[in-house]
């Protein structure tokens, strides 16, 4: 019977969709100890409580929730001293987060905080005895890793969309607590944020990425690939490592080993090679589709549909079939 | 500037990999090592500020077996100025935690402007070592940063969100985690290999405790089908369409 914490990510005081899922995460290990509690923490400006419901709904028995309102942009300093002094006031097995831009902040701090040691972007958690297993991607994908971590606390992070959110209610009861740390004192002050526009789909949540390489051959290109991501409507656009660093597209879009990791429903590549690089940040995609007019190109070894052509041509051809498709549909 | 990059020795990135018979590590016959992806960039980024501000000193940093004095020596090889190697054997590498506790019980007193880190390493993929040593020096911290400027003694970074992005700003001291977007690694230039040779490389034990991260074992992922090219041109558009509704079932 392990209780557990989760931190639940917050911004502009929505709740974000890896908090379901670290919730989701959080109950089936509380669950696989015998039934231990959980408690979701949220932390924000006033007004971040009503995010409990929700929580409640994907199986926290607690939600902790401590509201400040100085606290407005991520202050990064005053969420992870609020999550350690919840975690050292009650007895956790695991503080567990997402593997999120604010996860990847907050987790190590928590850990060495709490001197609990840390094992970050996790894609199963389980118990066995005093020691919690977990399974992690790493050489950038290209090895699973089971990992074993021992202390009476552990801290870790799930990796984006790796885990479902699951309906699973409990009482969902509102507990509030004061933040701990200063916001005014923190080290790190956010002066601007930049929004990359409200209905843009974020990589690592677009059930459809069509991304492009070199082989568009111009950055005015990428309009083609921006037509056919808008043709699907609930794609995102990616982008190659040769691209982002000729300036064509922001580094943000970079797909790979040293950009984001995703495994979307379907990827689309057009004009990419499938350098080993590129592959490590998409190969776990289920459905891949090449457009190269190489055809010995290595991405087409990974292609579960690859057509060999022009992509200047095929785009707009495919465009509009998709778009029919989803008239018809 | 006085700056330390810590930076860890990591296989080539472009190996194929293979389990080692123990299945708790990979079979390191034949691979090559370097400083892993993200601490050269941190690297490059160290040495490019403090040849723009005039004098200062940049001092590498490696938690590990003697194998890592070669990692170090490459970055001296680079432009940076001295080394150090903290002792440690490497089965105590997967807890970052540990990591991070050996690094700054030594950098604690290293009297640095800036302690610089790659985002993540290659082998452990964990992105923990960094932020932690932040943690546990009590000084401020840039995690992933995509752009950083410093100057009068103030940093400004910026961060990527999941669809957005965070311009932040930081006094001095701090630690930064290098990600994608700012700087790629010089390749040493055969002035800079003999220059390294002469450098200075200390070794120290490192005060690491008994890690409380092992690995439990290690497999590769499974193989996808083999690919398949369904027609050429504009003309398989329609097969494609075909095989996305009722194969792949994704439109
Ligand atoms: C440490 C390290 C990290 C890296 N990290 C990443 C990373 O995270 N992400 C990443 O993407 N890369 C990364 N790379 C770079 C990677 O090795 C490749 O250089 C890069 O992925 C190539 O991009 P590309 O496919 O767009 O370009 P290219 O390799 O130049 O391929 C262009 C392709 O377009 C095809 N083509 C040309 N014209 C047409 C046309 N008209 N129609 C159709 N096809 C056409 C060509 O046949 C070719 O296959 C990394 C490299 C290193 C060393
Ligand atoms: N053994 C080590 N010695 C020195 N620096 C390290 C070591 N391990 C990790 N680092 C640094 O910490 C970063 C993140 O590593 P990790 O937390 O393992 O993903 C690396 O990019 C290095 O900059």
């Amino acid at each position: 019977m392990s209780n557990v914490l989760v931190f639940a990510e917050t911004r502009d005081g929505a709740l974000r969709k890896i908090a379901l899922e670290a919730t989701t995460a959080a109950r089936a290990f509380a669950d696989s100890t015998g039934g231990g509690e959980v408690h979701a923490i949220v932390i924000g400006p006033a007004g971040v409580g009503a995010a409990a419901t929700a929580l409640g709904e994907h199986g926290a028995d607690v939600v902790v929730v401590a509201e400040n309102a100085a606290l407005g942009n991520f202050d990064r300093e005053v969420v992870a001293a609020t999550i350690a002094a919840r975690a050292s006031a009650g007895s956790y097995k695991a503080v567990i987060m997402g593997f999120s831009a604010q996860g990847r902040d907050i987790g190590p701090r928590v850990a060495a905080k709490l001197d609990a040691p840390i094992a970050t972007d996790v894609t199963s958690i389980r118990a066995d005895g005093e020691t919690v297993v977990v399974t992690h991607p790493a050489y950038a994908n290209k090895v699973i890793v089971t990992l074993a971590v021992t202390a009476p606390t552990v801290v870790l992070s799930v990796r984006p969309s790796a885990i479902t959110p699951v309906a699973n209610a409990k009482a969902g009861r509102v507990e509030t607590m004061a933040i701990s740390g200063d916001p005014s004192a923190s080290k790190v002050v956010v002066k601007e944020m930049l929004q990359g526009g409200k209905d843009k789909i974020d990589l690592g949540e677009a059930p459809v990425i069509v991304s492009g390489g070199r082989g568009l051959k111009a950055p005015e290109n990428f309009a083609l690939v921006e037509a056919l991501a808008a043709a699907f409507g609930n794609a995102a656009v990616g982008a190659t490592r040769a691209v982002t660093d000729d300036g064509w597209r922001p580094h943000s879009d970079q797909i790979g080993q040293t950009g984001r990791q995703v495994s979307p429903q379907l990827y689309i590549a057009c004009g990419i090679s499938g350098a080993i690089q590129h592959l490590a940040g998409m190969r776990t995609s289920k459905t891949i589709v090449a457009i190269n007019k190489d055809k010995e190109a290595p991405i087409f070894k990974v292609a579960d549909y690859g057509i060999v052509g022009d992509v200047l041509e095929i785009l707009p051809v495919l465009t509009n079939a998709v778009r029919e498709a989803k008239a018809t549909h | 500037m006085k700056i330390a990059v810590c930076i860890k020795r990591t296989p080539d990135s472009e190996s194929r990999f293979k389990i080692a018979p123990s299945s708790t590590g990979i079979d390191e016959t034949g691979l090559k090592f370097d400083i892993d992806d993200f601490a050269s960039y941190a690297v490059e980024v160290a040495l490019q500020l403090n040849e723009k501000q005039g004098p200062g000193e940049t001092v590498v940093y490696a938690v590990g077996p003697d194998s890592v004095q070669e990692t170090l020596r490459k970055a001296m090889s680079m432009g940076v100025d001295r080394a150090v190697q903290l002792k440690a054997d490497a089965a105590g590498l997967q807890d970052g935690l540990a990591v991070a506790k050996a690094l700054a019980a030594e950098l604690k007193t290293g009297g640095y402007d800036l302690i610089l880190f790659g985002k993540h390493a290659f082998d452990t993929s964990a992105g923990v070592v960094g932020t932690a040593v932040a943690e546990l020096l009590g000084v401020a911290c840039v995690t992933a940063a995509t752009k950083l400027d410093i100057a009068n003694g103030r940093g400004t970074a910026r961060r990527e969100l999941e669809g957005a992005a965070e311009m932040v700003e930081f006094a001095l001291p701090a630690v930064v985690t290098i990600d994608e977007g700012i700087a790629r690694p010089r390749y040493p230039s055969l002035k800079g290999i003999m220059a390294a040779k002469k450098k200075p490389l200390e070794t120290k034990p490192a005060q690491i405790g008994a890690p409380r991260v092992v690995v439990k074992s290690m497999e590769l992922p499974p193989e996808r089908p083999a690919g398949r090219i369904i027609g050429e041109g504009p003309a398989a558009v329609p097969e494609l369409i075909r095989l996305l509704q009722t194969e792949a079932k994704v439109l």
